[in-house]
């Protein structure tokens, strides 16, 4: 009895440490002067008016959609083939690539800033969307090779024997009978990136940050400013996206097995 | 033969991919922090150990034991909380599950920009926390909480929580409860049983969950700079500022080369741990 009751105080202190400061961001969004208010004082949608107003404030908010979008289909791009080359071949070099993927997400991520900042100067390609798209994609690649991989790993060898006997080709197997049980990982793998892409700051900032402003570049850039309600509407707008983009996930799929947990 | 051919063509673009945006970029970085600084542009010709020695005093060295020190902390802390956390989610019901994974990766999508952003303002003379610190008579007077060592401690912490719940999630969902059933039923207090037979099977998760957050914790650079006082300022931080501010890149290449290297040294010393508890 005593254990239930730690437990539940344990699981409820922890909600509520997670929840504050999303709950807190969401309350003083809504308030009506410019001022931090929480609860909010006269409640009202005034500044998601101003945050839309502003062509600032907008097109870096789509900016960050943008690039989030592209490095995770460019993220899946170098994940899909190395998950495959993988199951199918147990290709030495796909193993020996997917070493070199988990080594980027393992790295601090100021010294991936700095590795970026470094390589794309010496390119001589400065302050172009394109360096936050492609340094996003392959930081991240780690994410959509482990989705990807569970789900390989979880289709029966006995389908695509089944495939093979009725006279299916590589091509039809792997369009016609893994691409359908695989859509959920990728999928799941694309979310991931696409998350962790939209809310990075320092990578974004380094290779481009004058030049390609996203939505957390322009909120650390406005901290040095001053509070401005603005900055809580992006927040919930992310926040927002993020719920969506995760409540997809568990909708279309299987969340906890996406995760890696058991199948019970 | 025909096999082989079709692999390469396959992993054509990844090799191009991984090997072009992380290997090269990679051994760069190593070449530029031996290059001589150019107050003028980025880095000059030719190779010098100015960089490095540049870093042999008191300052840098204390800064980079006090940055390994607050990430063996955070990290420390977020496993001891975590792993607790990760067992009662896997002993959900399955609804219940999938609301507290989806809870925790919303917090992870929010940017440590805004997290950062949002304790600022949850630490606020303003609101509700330091009122409710003086409503308990915890505190004089509302202040403002910031910038301290505490908010840079406690918002490093809210963000390696859900990185350390997503690594334990596999391996803690998999444990069979009749394992726990069997050392109950073989007179196993709950304490022996949690030591003998938990730890021994998620003791590779705990390290890799320990490590995900302890490199998470080195390379953040935002909640220190939000949060905290310029003594609390990491090497992530002074790292950021040889590169933007002091516009010395080989300097900064060069302190990202200290940094790895601490990192690698924490990697080795945690799975040497890991590994020779295991012997035991």
């Amino acid at each position: 009895m005593i254990a239930r009751a730690a437990r539940l105080l344990f699981l409820a202190f922890l909600a509520a440490f997670l929840a504050a400061p999303l709950v807190i961001v969401t309350g003083v969004s809504f308030n009506h002067e410019a001022r931090m208010n929480f609860p909010p004082v006269h409640p009202s949608v005034l500044w998601y008016g101003t945050f839309f107003a502003d062509s600032g404030w907008r097109s870096a908010f789509g900016r960050s959609l943008t690039i989030a979008a592209l490095a995770s289909f460019v993220s899946v791009s170098i994940a899909f083939p190395i998950a495959y080359a993988t199951w199918a071949h147990g290709s030495r070099v796909a193993r020996w690539l997917e070493s070199v993927a988990r080594l980027a997400f393992l790295l601090p991520l100021i010294v991936l800033a700095i590795i970026y900042l470094v390589f794309w100067s010496w390119l001589g390609h400065v302050g172009r969307i394109e360096n936050t798209i492609l340094s996003h994609a392959v930081v991240f690649v780690s994410l959509p090779l482990t989705t990807i991989a569970l789900g390989f790993r979880s289709v029966d060898p006995a389908l695509i024997e089944a495939a093979r006997t009725m006279g299916a080709r590589d091509d039809d197997v792997l369009r016609r009978v893994l691409n359908p049980m695989l859509l959920p990982y990728v999928v799941a793998g694309m979310i991931f990136v696409f998350i962790l892409s939209l809310n990075e700051y320092i990578i974004a900032y380094m290779v481009a940050g004058f030049e390609v402003e996203t939505l957390p570049i322009k909120v650390f850039n406005s901290l040095r400013m001053g509070f401005q309600p603005s900055m809580c509407v992006g927040a919930v707008l992310f926040m927002a996206v993020g719920i969506l983009c995760f409540s997809l996930v568990a909708a279309i799929g299987d969340l906890p097995k996406l995760l890696g947990g058991s199948t019970r | 033969m025909l096999a082989r051919l079709r692999a390469a063509v396959l992993l054509a673009w990844p090799s191009l991919a991984l090997v072009g945006l992380v290997a090269i970029p990679f051994l760069l970085l190593v070449r530029i922090s031996l290059a001589p600084p150019d107050p003028n542009g980025l880095w000059s010709a030719g190779i010098s150990l100015a960089a490095y020695r540049g870093l042999m005093d008191r300052s840098f060295a204390a800064a980079l034991l006090y940055s390994l020190g607050l990430a063996i902390l955070v990290a420390a802390v977020g496993v001891c909380v975590g792993f607790p956390l990760t067992f009662f989610i896997t002993r959900m019901r399955r609804g219940w599950q999938v609301l507290w994974l989806v809870f925790l990766l919303a917090t992870l999508t929010l940017s440590d920009v805004l997290i950062a952003f949002s304790w600022q303002v949850m630490l606020s003379k303003r609101i509700g926390f330091a009122n409710l610190l003086v409503t308990l008579g915890l505190m004089e007077q509302a202040a403002s909480l910031t910038p301290s060592f505490g908010a840079v401690l406690g918002n490093l912490i809210y963000l390696v929580l859900p990185f350390t719940v997503l690594t334990l999630y596999p391996t803690l969902s998999q444990l069979a409860p009749e394992l726990l059933e069997a050392a109950k039923t073989l007179g196993a207090s709950p304490l022996v049983a949690f030591r003998t037979v938990i730890v021994p099977l998620t003791k590779r998760a705990a390290a890799v969950s320990f490590l995900i957050s302890a490199v998470l914790t080195l390379g953040a650079y935002v909640a220190p700079v939000v949060l905290g006082r310029p003594r609390n300022w990491t090497m992530a931080v002074l790292i950021g500022n040889a590169a933007l501010a002091g516009h010395n890149v080989p300097r900064a290449s060069a302190m990202s080369v200290c940094l790895l290297i601490a990192a690698l040294l924490l990697t080795g010393g945690t799975s040497w741990l890991a590994r020779r508890r295991g012997s035991r």
